[in-house]
């Protein structure tokens, strides 16, 4: 199947300094791709060089079957919501939905029914005629989502578009998102540094660090199977527990060993032949299991410090071999700090990183 | 009685230093009126009451003729039309010059706002260096070239030397409200097809009106207040008010008319006077306009 939007070893550059090295996507035609990344790795520089806003040194880009690599913004088919939402202040609801089909010089007719349209569609019939200056917050993301929308395109770029609003705000309009996205059905190529936002929206998430994608993957995968350290410790929060040791197979099946500790790798899936050598296991905070001990699993024992009670779950902290680590707990607790406990390790849901960092 | 339980708005207390405050203010008000007054008060006597020779009294009577011979029968040399051509010719000259070099540089500005080529701070530099060096050097070239394109001695001339003179300023002004324009706005409208002069006209104008505004009266007064441009590059038919007024004051046949030349200078100066008051509240919000963004 034809992709809706493919990157063909884009490179891309700002004098001697290299953003990006390098990159191919492709991206199916109704998925919604989310690139996550910290702050500063690129994501923001991809989706203007997407939109065309980016001058790019080396690759293609295509959408929608076209080479798109030297065509201007407009004639990408793609519509953009920014950051800042960047509406144009001077002008109304109604002329910022409609500039963009203004200038492309569709007859009033149309122009009127899709702007009523989009209005509809995003709840925002009653503001058509305010500035943006008098509109809160999250009316004006709206806005600036309606003013890609009207452009009824196949591609939608997101630049953050959620991150400059309240916490309660933002997780109505990620759910008119996902919505949204349900029922147009369009490609939507969405960047975030929230995690919860990546994970609930995404078909596919696309990790990046330093210009390069780390993991491309479901959320389900990049969540349980990080490909490396990097990934593992970049998703989930409380984030993702580490112990450095090394792996042993002096007596045939291979078992990783950490100052005292025992945990025997049979379970565990390795990607290739198990080697023998240093290594990090990481494991979540919820896969350690309360009472170790009674389901026969390795276990950790050790006292808490800190409870983190979150109402639907708990955070139990306790230090072991020199760190702080973490356990998830259902429900409520009873355990209080300075309680002596003894998880459990589940190794089939563990993940186990070699010397370079990447899965083993 | 106990201590006033704080409830409501904050009392204002008058304290010695805000009296003091007030008091300086008044004082410097007073001082920088009094010129005013002086010319006011003179403009409306008669010759007779001048010669008593105290500058500060009240007219005895409101005599309105020294406004009437200032504005249609004052003397320069030996014609003796007033000043009313000069005021005319001053906005014949001002109005088109004020237009232009506003535009302009409102061009100019988003231009290098929005892109910046190698060396582009250093041409904004040499720009701004121009507008800094004094006219009086370059008076002469200009004189020539004007010569040359035949503009010399016409309203179009002393017009475009405006604009040219106007323009460094105008244009860093604009340059610098531009930029704080956020970058995704452009990108926006690029995305919506907008190409350069779309943008311009119908996003970067409509947000920078308090800018225009100010920009229009700083130009306004500056170029109203000309005297040496246009004497030079104006030519007889064309000059300014400001230097028919100084050829009515210098012309002394006689006694000098004080209240002739006071009502003349009170009508040169009327002008950016009254767009000053009018546009106070506008001229503060352009001075502010670099912080505002929607
Ligand atoms: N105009 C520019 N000139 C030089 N370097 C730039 C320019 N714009 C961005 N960069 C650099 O490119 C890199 C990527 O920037 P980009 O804006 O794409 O990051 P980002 O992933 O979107 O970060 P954030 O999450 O903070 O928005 C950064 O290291 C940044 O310093
Ligand atoms: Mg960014």
């Amino acid at each position: 199947m034809q992709s809706a939007v493919s990157i063909k070893d884009l490179k891309i550059a700002y004098g001697d300094h290299t953003v990006i090295e390098k990159m191919s996507i492709d991206i199916a035609p109704r998925e919604f791709l989310v690139l996550l990344g910290p702050s500063g790795c690129g994501k923001s520089t991809l989706l203007n060089a997407i939109a065309g806003l980016q001058d790019i040194t080396g690759g293609e880009i295509w959408i929608s079957g076209k080479n798109v690599t030297w065509d201007e913004p407009k004639d990408r088919g793609i519509g953009m919501v920014f950051q800042s939402y960047a509406l144009y202040p001077r002008m109304s609801v109604r002329k910022n939905l409609s500039f963009g089909l203004r200038v492309a010089g569709l007859p009033k007719a149309e122009i009127e029914a899709r702007v009523a349209r989009t209005a509809a569609l995003l709840h925002l019939d009653k503001l058509l005629d305010r500035r943006p200056a008098e509109l809160s917050g999250g009316q004006r993301q709206r806005v600036a989502i309606g003013r890609a929308l009207v452009r009824e395109v196949d591609v939608f770029l997101f630049d953050e578009p959620l991150s400059n609003l309240d916490a309660k705000l933002r997780n109505e309009l990620r759910v008119e998102i996902k919505k949204l996205h349900q029922s147009l059905g369009n490609t939507m190529i969405y960047v975030t540094h929230d995690q919860i936002e990546a994970l609930t929206l995404a078909d596919r998430i696309a990790i990046m660090r330093d210009g390069v994608i780390q993991q491309l993957a479901s959320p389900a995968e990049i969540y349980h199977r990080p490909a490396n350290l990097f990934v593992a410790g970049f998703i989930g929060a409380p984030a993702m527990n580490f112990i450095e040791g090394r792996i042993d197979r002096s007596n045939g099946s291979p078992v990783f060993l950490c100052n005292g500790l025992a945990v025997d790798l049979s379970g565990y899936s390795f990607q290739a032949a198990a080697a023998e050598g240093p290594a990090t296991l990481g494991f979540r905070p919820e896969h350690l299991v309360l009472d170790g001990a009674a389901g026969g699993l390795p276990s950790i024992s050790s006292r808490v410090s800190v409870v983190e009670p979150m109402g639907s779950d708990a955070v139990l902290w306790f230090d072991w071999a020199g760190q702080s680590l973490s356990l998830r707990l259902m429900g409520d607790v009873t355990l209080q700090s300075g309680d002596a406990l003894a998880p459990g390790l589940d190794i089939t849901k563990a993940s186990l990183f070699g010397a370079d960092g990447s899965r083993l | 009685m106990a201590r006033t339980h704080p409830n409501g708005p904050r009392p204002t207390h008058m304290t010695a230093g805000r009296i003091g405050l007030y008091a300086f203010l008044v004082i410097a008000a007073l001082f920088f009126l009094l010129p005013l007054y002086a010319m006011i008060v003179t403009s409306l006597k008669t010759m007779d009451e001048i010669r008593l020779g105290r500058i500060f009294a009240l007219p005895e009577t409101l005599d309105i003729s020294a406004w009437i011979t200032a504005w249609s029968g004052a003397c320069m040399g030996t014609v003796c039309v007033g000043i009313r051509t000069g005021f005319w010719n001053s906005f014949a000259i001002t109005v088109p010059s004020v237009a232009l070099s506003v535009f302009i540089g409102a061009v100019n500005g988003y231009a290098l706002s929005l892109w910046r080529p190698r060396g582009a701070s250093v041409l904004f530099g040499l720009l701004m260096a121009g507008g800094l060096i004094p006219y009086q050097i370059f008076l002469y070239p200009m004189v020539r070239a004007m010569a040359n394109i035949d503009l010399y001695n016409s309203l179009a001339g002393i017009i475009l030397v405006h604009v040219i003179f106007g323009l460094p300023l105008v244009t860093l002004l604009f340059r610098n409200y531009f930029v704080s324009v956020p970058e995704e706005l452009c990108k926006a409208a690029r995305v919506d097809g907008a190409g350069f002069w779309r943008i311009f006209f119908e996003i970067m104008l409509p947000m920078a009106v308090p800018m225009i505004v100010v920009v229009s009266m700083l130009q306004f007064t500056g170029i109203w207040n000309d005297f040496l441009l246009g004497l030079v590059f104006a030519g007889r038919d064309n000059l300014p008010m400001t230097v028919q007024l100084n050829n009515i004051v210098n012309t002394t046949m006689g006694e000098r008319t004080y209240n002739v030349n006071m009502a003349a200078t009170i009508l040169t100066a009327i002008v950016p006077l009254a767009i000053y008051f009018l546009s106070g509240r506008w001229f503060v919000r352009g001075i502010a306009a670099g912080a505002v963004k929607g």
